[in-house]
């Protein structure tokens, strides 16, 4: 898989462990060779593409006058199909060594590091923690894991918008997961590209902060739709905000009606044990 | 701006295809993609054709089959067309509702010419 979106080229994703953070640089095999660099911008374009290329069929007699056979092989082949067989892959493995692992989503700054910071801190030997972080740029996110208490690696995946199933392969060998433990992997602050590739995590968590509009998932809803919990942060600033939890609640239930809610504050603390509920109760069913 | 990944494992996936079946050439290459899978339209026809350059593909007939999003409600399993995520059952009013269709990311066929 390819981890670029858009102007980003493989090399420039980096592994690094805070440890050591030279030691760990891995350059990201990829599978498109040499293929060049190219920059894709988002721009108006009003004319369709019928794509209809008119063709003599006079090509169809070779040079030597033997006849090439036109065939039609129906494929019906997943595009994403090699990211999600690599995610099946880390699903076994984390399957077979009783790992729970957990895809955070969101927007930047809405309180990814900080949720885990605290967890870790509360929580780090109770769950044995172990976390990968990806950002475009910098180990800032995997300092502060670090100093929290947690085994990380942090992936810089360049220009690239999301994490998928290669890179996370990658880092969890770097990280030697033991049996038994949680991983948390901190997804690159963006609510649009992740949710397309599956990481292999058991279940994907969604943050939004108050501070975010309650409108979130009617403009995000790909997100929303494929996340199991969401968790409602920073709800210590509600008595200063106009954001509506009844409003925002209903609209995310109408895009995905499974979707489980804790509001949580990971400045005060308030509701995170509701949280360490949740990891509980799904630590315990990778167990059963 | 996650198309031209897309559009790159396409290419991929068409190539490795086509060299299974050692095919000369790629005559048409057709592409089911969902109206609600997440992939931006005018995106991705725009990442093609960076895609495709200097591949197998570059003079291919590529074909996509946009398709509409269907529901079914988990209550009353009645099913319905829609073009959004927000859309209740018509016939129930039910929001327990989950997409059959639209959500398509597929390479459907390829048309090659081999010796």
């Amino acid at each position: 898989m390819c981890g670029t979106c858009g102007c980003g080229e493989d090399e420039h994703i980096t592994y690094r462990n805070p440890n050591n953070p030279d030691s760990h640089l891995h350059e990201h095999s990829h599978f498109h060779g040499d293929k060049e660099h190219s920059h894709a911008h988002h721009h108006e374009h009003d004319h369709s593409h019928p794509h209809s290329h008119d063709h003599s069929h006079d090509y169809l007699l070779k040079p030597g006058g033997g006849a090439l056979n036109s065939q039609t092989i129906q494929l019906q082949r997943k595009i994403l199909s090699k990211n999600d067989l690599l995610a099946e892959r880390n699903r076994g493995h984390f399957e077979a060594l009783n790992i729970v692992a957990f895809n955070l989503v969101s927007s930047p700054g809405s309180g990814k590091t900080a949720v885990l910071e605290r967890t870790i801190l509360e929580k780090g030997s109770d769950f044995n923690c172990y976390v990968i972080e990806g950002d475009q740029q910098t180990m800032n996110d995997a300092e502060r894991i670090k100093s929290a208490g947690a085994p990380v690696i942090q992936i810089n995946t360049g220009n690239g918008c999301h994490l998928d199933a290669l890179m996370v392969n990658k880092a969890m060998k770097d990280l030697k997961l033991p049996e038994n433990s949680t991983l948390f992997i901190e997804n690159v602050g963006n609510l649009v590209c992740p949710a397309l590739f599956d990481l292999g995590e058991t279940k994907r968590v969604v943050i939004i902060s108050v501070t975010e509009g309650e409108d979130k998932p009617a403009k995000y809803p790909t997100m929303f739709e494929t996340a199991q919990l969401c968790l409602i942060n920073k709800t210590d600033l509600l008595p200063y905000l106009d954001f509506d939890l009844e409003k925002f609640r209903q609209i995310a239930t109408q895009v995905n009606h499974h979707i489980e809610f804790i509001e949580i504050s990971a400045k005060t603390g308030e509701g995170f044990n509701q949280w360490y509920e949740w990891i509980v109760k799904h630590r315990l069913s990778e167990t059963d | 701006m996650h198309e031209l990944s897309i559009a790159i494992q396409i290419v991929e996936i068409v190539e490795e295809e086509a060299a299974k079946v050692e095919a000369e050439s790629i005559t048409r290459l057709e592409l089911d993609i969902g109206l609600l899978s997440g992939v931006e339209r005018d995106a991705l026809e725009f990442a093609m054709e960076e895609a495709i350059r200097g591949s197998l593909l570059e003079k291919t007939q590529i074909v996509y089959n946009f398709i509409k999003a269907v529901m079914v409600c988990e209550e009353c399993c009645n099913e319905f067309n829609t073009d959004d995520y927000f859309n209740s059952c018509p016939y129930c009013n039910s929001l327990k509702t989950i997409f059959i269709k639209g959500k398509e990311l597929n390479i459907k066929s390829i048309e090659i010419l081999k010796q």
